[in-house]
């Protein structure tokens, strides 16, 4: 508290000479922090890739029949948008994706709050979810083929499917998370089940239903690939399953590219809605 | 005198903050009552118990309690998703509720903050809007447990200057929890000690207003109740000052 008095003032100026060269300096950003965040910082790891992979492709290293260069995939991208196929099957695959992400959004958001305000609904679902959380999705397939046929019916079902699971486990682990506290100063304040479900709950839940959305989307976009493979007749993954046909590695590659191009856009998208919805957070990212 | 709370054999067993052992106490309405007692003596289930708070505890006796009452807790607990404003209006229906907020807001002086995120207020601010939250309503019995407790001294000193102005217009019955003696002499009418589960003095406080005799007085009352809190008065300060330690 009175330290300063019990230093000889010698020993104070001495001390300042020696260790602290740049005492007036203050830090700019946090020191144990993660430091001034870049713009598109995220782009390095993408960008670096395809340096790499650029590098092999000219030294020869890889052979074009293969994986073909990073210009060949362009080129040929570019042939199929004048073509039509690569905007027509996009369009239908993101159509299918978004079809299925919306419905297992909505069953993983609905159930959890089923299973996660309620003691019954817990009991009857959450063992339920746990039971289809193992059985993997490509053993369920033939079932739902039989049930959907193997149109889009059974292709949205399966996104939603895979969707679902991942907001459920995280919309109803965040909702079981809420603060003792904040419900008993619910309580204090008499607020109806209504209004803390509305005020209390829903937004302290959603930190975890944005992160259930995230897994979701990805998972959206696996899902389409699997569906893509079978008996599709459109869609970026039959363009994929066609081009195999005929062994046209470029076309194939450029499937590729477009599935890791939505997958890296969409979570993007659902970053920025995270960032956005969860102003009220301060963390070590922000 | 109306009665604002009433409270008749009241006895709490196996509670983390200190069990009851048959408590009877009763405030009138307008009365600002301070709940003096060592860490385990039961003050907090006490107040815990008249909140309503208390769901799985075993005892028995009777409560009476306002429909309408607040408590303000040590930590202000602001929901940090929701702007200052929209905090304190949060227990408020009709359609007066953001004005009256503003109002609550505009007396505990956090004016110009009703759009800042909880967690951009200093620790006074946020208990700032924790009272506003609490007196918005309008409560007829605003319980506290220890709410200032979490503050620094300087911050504490204008946190009681401005509880007694709000308490002056919104008059509630008050039911403080502190284990700060001053504290208690500073604010309450009256201050009731418990101790182990009992109370252990019921003192009604009716000091001069000003001048040596009332710091007399205060001094005499401080040295009472912090022997009925088990301290001997001034030995602990003395310690403090005499001896400076080397680690500090």
């Amino acid at each position: 508290m009175n330290a300063p008095f019990s230093y000889p003032p010698a020993a104070v100026s001495s001390r300042s000479d020696r260790d602290v060269p740049a005492i007036a300096a203050r830090p700019a950003v946090r020191r144990l922090g993660l430091g001034a965040p870049l713009a598109w910082g995220w782009l390095l790891g993408p960008l670096l890739l395809v340096l790499y992979w650029s590098v092999l492709s000219i030294n020869g290293y890889l052979d074009p029949r293969i994986l073909p260069a990073p210009w060949t995939a362009i080129e040929t991208a570019g042939q199929l948008i004048r073509d039509g196929r690569l905007q027509d099957n996009l369009a239908i695959s993101a159509w299918r994706a978004a079809q299925g992400l919306a419905f297992g959004v909505v069953a993983g958001v609905g159930l959890a709050l089923l299973s996660g305000l309620s003691l019954l609904g817990g009991y009857v679902i959450d063992g339920l979810v746990q039971l289809k959380r193992g059985i993997p999705i490509l053993a369920l397939i033939p079932f739902l083929v039989l049930w959907f046929g193997v149109g889009d019916a059974m292709k949205v079902t399966v996104i939603a499917l895979m969707v679902f699971a991942p907001v459920y486990i995280q919309t109803h682990a965040a909702l079981r998370a809420i603060d003792l506290k904040q419900v008993e100063l619910a309580e204090t304040l008499r607020l109806s089940r209504w209004r803390f479900i509305r005020h209390v709950v829903l937004p302290g839940a959603l930190p975890g239903l944005l992160t259930g959305l995230r897994f979701g989307v990805t998972a959206a976009w696996l899902a389409l690939v699997v569906v893509e493979q079978l008996n599709a007749t459109s869609g970026i993954g039959y363009m994929i399953t066609l081009a195999r046909n005929y062994a046209q590695t470029d076309v194939m590659l450029v499937g590729l590219v477009v599935y890791a191009l939505l997958g890296l856009l969409s979570d993007g998208v659902v970053r920025i809605v995270q960032h956005r919805a969860l102003a009220w957070r301060r963390t070590l990212a922000s | 005198m109306t009665v604002a709370v009433q409270v008749r054999g009241l006895v709490r067993r196996f509670t983390q903050k200190g069990v009851l052992d048959g408590v009877d106490l009763d405030i009138a309405a307008g009365e600002f009552v301070a709940l003096l007692g060592r860490s385990g003596s039961g003050k907090s289930t006490l107040l815990r118990a008249l909140a309503g708070l208390d769901h799985d505890t075993e005892g028995s006796g009777s409560i009476v309690v306002p429909r309408l009452l607040s408590v303000v807790f040590q930590d202000a607990r602001l929901l940090p998703w929701k702007r200052v404003l929209d905090n304190v209006v949060l227990g408020l229906g009709g359609r007066d509720a953001e004005a009256r907020g503003r109002e609550a807001l505009a007396e505990v002086g956090l004016t110009g903050r009703e759009k800042a995120w909880p967690y951009e207020l200093s620790g006074g601010e946020q208990q700032r809007a924790a009272l506003a939250r609490s007196l918005v309503r309008e409560p007829a019995l605003l319980l506290a447990d220890e709410p200032f407790g979490a503050l620094d001294a300087l911050t504490r000193i204008r946190m009681h200057a401005l509880l007694r102005r709000l308490i002056a217009i919104h008059h509630p019955a008050v039911l403080l929890v502190t284990h700060d003696v001053d504290e208690a002499i500073e604010l309450a009418d009256r201050i009731v000690v418990l101790d182990d589960g009992r109370i252990a003095a019921d003192i009604r406080i009716s000091l001069p207003s000003a001048g040596a005799s009332r710091r007399q007085r205060a001094s005499d009352l401080r040295a009472r109740l912090l022997g009925l809190l088990g301290v001997e008065a001034g030995t602990d300060r003395s310690i403090d000052q005499a001896e400076p330690r080397l680690s500090a």
